[in-house]
């Protein structure tokens, strides 16, 4: 598996402290009084981004990143948990990236209702580009491929979810579009790359009319 | 056919902001202190009288639901937690619930709080659904500000506000007793029933979790009234409107609200298009999100889509995810699919489905080449009644009925396609 040394760099420092302690107070109030251990995903998630930031790639405006021990026990220290709680929460939910990623993670979804709409050419489209194959990372840092279930935007298939945003009615010129501009780093629009107004029938709308016609998509 | 005058999401597709002040315009939080001060009996009546079943899946009542929460408060408070973790393969109804009418289910929520008591509520939304979590938070802070919520909501005298929690990427998560854990801060592993969350739920506090579509739909019935949703859809069991998203091998898939128990054909015709090819091209529909079984073409030709007309023919309405799939499609290897995201999101805690989503998942690939002999098609069969209804959720149900919906309708094909590999392999 290709790993990345521009990325590894950083891995696994000895400590970790919250920046913002004001967003982690204001996670905390969140939850009722004395149920400190609700704020554990969200804790773990500001912890994620802000190492992210921290990473040889400087703030960029659509989250990655990933998360090291240090963090997580640090997370335990303020929910006032065992380190263990964790750590299971940390390996259990699939958006935990517990080794750096990419400045870019690209995440193909590859279910039936986006395999049924051609999900292969858009994986190929990945590999023919990058250079990469499913779980490796561009040695230049910048891209990381995965493979990842049914991330619910099935009318738009096929779909990827690149760091916060998705990519959605993608083909594989299209995907190969958005990859161009992200090298450059240039963010391209989120949403369907086929021009269609969100779920909206590509056609034009079939319900809605009024609406429709006041908001000149008739 | 749903006509525009009874929809309830007018802003299903975007064509007007989400705010605030173009949501009142659509006529939310409209009366909403009068509908809380005819009091929560009325409200959960009014509930029952729609006729209005759960919107994610299991099509449990929502009003009886609601009539379950204990009738005092004790020292345990009451929550409401709103289950946004939308992650059924052929579903993506409730992110535009989310990011073009959030105000409708901030209203519900605060309708369905007060209700049954609950001072708080809770929206677990699924972590990769981030633009539609920042437009959701905009629209409670909008809410806030305007004194909807909060202190004294809508100068009700009703105390209350709402929590917005994201998931990080587990299916299971969307089974409500794991929603729960994981809203605990802990890992998503599905809950023993009983005691049942209107018991012990939330911190073990008396808890109600209901789908965003049905909370986003209660503010319309309690205005137009119980009684104009019954008259709607098929039947009094059957009633109302419903957010269908069609998929897969159509011209135009999209997100559309119909009628429940509007006809399959119908459906897919006026609304996406048509089957890629024509209607003669179909060949099979899983009709409400990846668990419910496919349906053969000759199935689809007439069934209506509604919960109990799905149900007589096997299947269910599920969360009313059609996938279409037309006669180019590898049937087997679509299910087989569907096996390998079952076996990805089992959450490990029992054995038959831990172990049983990996079996099955195996011999499906092995299916797709037609690398197996005739008999491992029954193996298979029994590895699945071995995991359904021996488990703790119904994430083993899921996995195993595409499998047997496969063999009902398909067994032919899968069969044909071990012979056809056993033949070139004994020819080599």
């Amino acid at each position: 598996m290709k790993k990345s040394d521009a990325i590894n760099a950083s891995f696994q420092p000895d400590s970790f402290v919250f920046a913002d302690t004001k967003a982690v107070e204001e996670i905390i109030a969140r939850y009722p009084e004395g149920r400190d251990h609700s704020a554990i995903m969200p804790l773990l998630d500001l912890a994620q981004v802000q190492i992210g930031k921290e990473g040889p790639f400087g703030d960029f405006p659509t989250g990655g990143g990933w998360i090291t021990r240090a963090a997580m026990d640090k997370v335990a220290e303020i929910c006032k948990v065992a380190p263990i709680k964790v750590y299971e929460v940390a390996t259990f939910y699939s958006m935990y990236n517990l080794e750096p990623v990419g400045k870019y993670l690209v995440q193909i979804c590859t279910t039936t209702p986006c395999w049924l709409c051609n999900s292969d050419a858009v994986v190929k489209a990945c590999q023919d580009h990058l250079g990469i194959g499913i779980g490796e990372t561009t040695e230049d840092g910048y891209f990381t491929l995965m493979e990842v279930e049914c991330l619910g935007a099935c009318t738009n298939a096929p779909m990827i979810q690149m760091n916060d945003l998705f990519y959605e009615d993608l083909t594989y010129d299209s995907m190969i579009e958005v990859l161009k501009s992200l090298q450059k780093d240039e963010i391209p629009p989120h949403g369907p790359q086929n021009g269609r107004r969100a779920a909206m029938a590509l056609t034009g709308p079939t319900s809605l009319q009024e609406q429709a016609k006041k908001a000149g998509a008739l | 056919m749903l006509q525009d005058k009874d929809r309830m999401f007018t802003n299903l597709y975007g064509f007007e902001p989400f705010n605030l002040d173009a949501a009142k315009k659509r006529g939310d939080w409209r009366d909403t202190k009068e509908i809380m001060a005819k009091g929560r009996d009325w409200i959960i009546e009014e509930m029952k009288t729609s006729g209005l079943r759960g919107r994610g899946g299991a099509g449990f009542p929502t009003g009886l639901k609601w009539s379950f929460m204990p009738k005092e408060v004790t020292d345990r408070p009451h929550y409401l937690v709103i289950n946004a973790d939308e992650s059924e393969p052929g579903t993506c109804k409730d992110r535009e619930i989310m990011r073009h009418d959030p105000h409708k289910l901030v209203e519900g929520a605060l309708l369905a709080s007060f209700a049954m008591q609950s001072h708080h509520a809770f929206i677990y939304i699924r972590g990769e659904f981030v633009h539609e979590g920042t437009e959701l938070v905009r629209a409670i802070e909008e809410a806030r500000e305007a004194g909807l919520i909060g202190k004294n909501a809508c100068g009700s005298g009703w105390d209350f506000d709402i929590t917005l929690h994201r998931g990080a990427g587990a299916y299971i998560c969307g089974e409500e007793t794991a929603l729960l854990e994981s809203l605990e801060g802990k890992k998503g592993q599905p809950r023993n029933k009983p005691p049942f969350p209107a018991m012990a739920g939330l911190y073990s506090c008396p808890t109600t979790i209901n789908n965003v579509e049905t909370i986003a739909a209660v503010p319309e019935i309690l205005k137009r009234g119980g009684e104009w949703f019954s008259k709607l859809g098929k039947d009094e069991k059957n009633s109302g409107t419903k957010l269908f998203c069609i998929s897969g091998h159509v011209n135009s898939p999209c997100v559309v609200e119909e009628e429940m128990g509007i006809r399959m054909k119908d459906l897919i015709e006026t609304h996406a298009g048509g089957v890629r090819g024509g209607w003669d091209n179909l060949k099979a529909v899983i009709p409400g999100g990846s668990s419910c079984p496919l349906l053969p073409a000759e199935i689809c030709d007439t069934v209506l889509m509604d919960f109990d007309s799905l149900r007589e023919v096997n299947s269910g309405l599920g969360t009313a995810g059609l996938i279409v799939m037309d006669k180019s499609t590898d049937i087997i290897y679509a299910i087989a699919r569907l096996s390998k995201f079952y076996m990805h999101e089992s959450c490990g805690q029992c054995t038959p489905c831990r172990e049983g989503t990996g079996w099955m998942w195996r011999v499906m690939t092995r299916l797709v080449k037609g690398d197996a002999t005739l008999d491992e098609i029954d193996m298979l069969l029994d590895i699945t009644k071995e995991v359904e209804g021996h488990t703790i959720c119904a994430l083993g149900d899921a996995a195993a009925w595409p499998i047997q919906g496969l063999m009902r309708h398909f067994r032919d094909e899968v069969e044909e396609r071990i012979l056809a590999y056993r033949k070139i392999a004994k020819a080599a």
